[in-house]
């Protein structure tokens, strides 16, 4: 299992990474972003698509 | 404010506003709720629209068009460029005027309108009944007749509904733009450039909103960004080409560019505009696609509330109108995109060179195409079809 680091200082709340996730594991909301662990099948799809790279593998972040 | 309604738009984009504006016409009570403080902002959109097909849905307001379009020019992996002929006329819209004066012609039709209203799920005993909203940190339910989807790529309320929605990862253009000034351009052209290396799987489009302002931004299809993201590959190229320019707004998004949904609709719910997949998969355009499914929508849903029966097959009738006078041709978009977006950067130099053979007067985009598509004819026959 993997866990997603999102960047609220990134994200632009445009939803991309919703329309992908095969589980509906992304909950969006007015200005948050959460990632639902007991669904998310770790596709990472919702890493690759967004568009600046607001979501990231924890492990692989630079720190 | 009432606590129920003949029919519940979610969102207040093109798609949105014009269901709304065409059921309140049609005799229905409507509410049209929308997530953001301001209808029209953030602006996702590169703003384009064809000049007939907007005038044919909506009386155009001077104020909604920053910049008239003339010409097309297409820019090789080579670095070359193409001037195409066409005699079709595009604007460059503002869309922050323009969704927002949609949303005032639906309220002056008689929908209520509710801004910072977020629906986090749908009222469902049974059968889709209303919605449940968010506003100002209080919760609200609303109850309908009929719901309308209209809450862009992300939408959600389609699946509340058990419609399959989900995009592909090699079906969503995933986007960076930027507005720019202090920028050298012509104002009346807009540029697509093709190449694997500036926006693999998509294209990077210059639509000017001014002499020297432009929307500038590219769509990578999610299977090619993993290493770079759309916005990294903006920034490289802004930096070459226009490094003085002066950014003033920059917007992140997905465009789906699938087929249209198999399914829009369900007892009580139809889904209208990016929630139904329904922008071009192969321009990513969706504003007249959008307000054209809201059109219909519009018009089926008041009359089945009229009729007192709003089953998934009475509102059936929104489906099979819009396949027909704009979902067949968006599955046809979709196949020439799945040829297109493949072609290398040598596919593309090879189709500019035989272009540039041809005489200036014969550079269509028709013929563009005929070029391009040479080993599909079964395309070519489409795209005849589709430009006509």
């Amino acid at each position: 299992m993997i866990t997603i680091h999102h960047n609220p200082d990134k994200c632009d709340y445009c939803g991309t990474c919703v329309a992908v996730c095969p589980e509906d594991a992304i909950e969006l909301a007015e200005s948050s972003l959460t990632i639902c662990y007991q669904r998310c099948s770790a596709c990472k799809r919702c890493i690759f698509v967004c568009p600046i790279h607001a979501l990231e593998v924890e492990d692989e972040r630079k720190v | 404010m009432n606590a129920r309604y003949d029919i519940i738009v979610v969102g207040a984009g093109p798609a949105g506003s014009m269901a709304a504006f065409t059921a309140a016409k049609a005799g229905a009570s409507v509410l049209l709720l929308e997530k953001d403080q301001h209808i029209g902002l953030p602006i996702r959109c590169a703003e384009g629209v064809g000049a007939k097909s907007i005038e044919n849905l909506v009386p155009v307001e001077p104020r909604w068009i920053a910049q008239k379009i003339s010409g097309v020019v297409f820019h090789s992996p080579s670095g070359k460029k193409l001037n195409i002929q066409s005699n079709q006329v595009g604007y460059v819209l503002n869309r922050k005027c323009f969704d927002y004066d949609l949303a005032q012609r639906a309220a002056n039709a008689g929908v209520h309108v509710l801004t910072r209203a977020f629906v986090y799920d749908l009222l469902n005993k049974n059968r889709i009944c209303g919605v449940k909203v968010r506003h100002l940190g209080e919760k609200k339910s609303f109850q309908a007749g009929v719901v309308i989807g209209a809450d862009g790529v992300e939408s959600r309320v389609g699946r509340w509904a058990g419609l399959e929605t989900h995009v592909a990862l090699k079906d969503m253009e995933t986007c960076a733009q930027v507005t720019a000034s202090n920028i050298d351009i012509e104002a009346d052209k807009i540029h697509f450039y093709f190449s694997r290396k500036l926006a693999p799987g998509g294209y990077l489009w210059i639509f000017p909103k001014s002499e020297n302002s432009a929307n500038i931004g590219l769509g990578i299809s999610g299977e090619f960004c993993r290493k770079k993201s759309p916005y990294d590959y903006l920034m490289e190229f802004m930096q070459t080409r226009f490094p003085e320019a002066a950014i003033l707004a920059t917007n992140l998004g997905g465009v789906s560019a699938s087929k249209p949904l198999k399914h829009v609709v369900s007892d009580g719910l139809m889904l209208v505009g990016d929630a139904a997949r329904h922008s071009n998969p192969l321009t990513g355009g969706g504003i007249c696609s959008g307000m054209t499914a809201g059109k219909i929508a519009g018009t089926v849903a008041a009359n089945a509330v009229r009729e007192k029966n709003v089953s998934k097959k009475r509102l059936q009738p929104y489906a099979k109108t819009f396949d027909k006078v704009e979902g067949k041709n968006l599955k046809k978009f979709y196949n020439i995109k799945e040829f297109v977006y493949h072609l290398s950067d040598k596919d593309l130099i090879d189709i500019e060179q035989q272009v540039a053979k041809l005489p200036e007067n014969k550079r269509t985009l028709v013929n563009v195409f005929r070029v391009a598509l040479v080993k599909k004819p079964a395309l070519i026959a489409d795209i005849i079809k589709l430009f006509a």
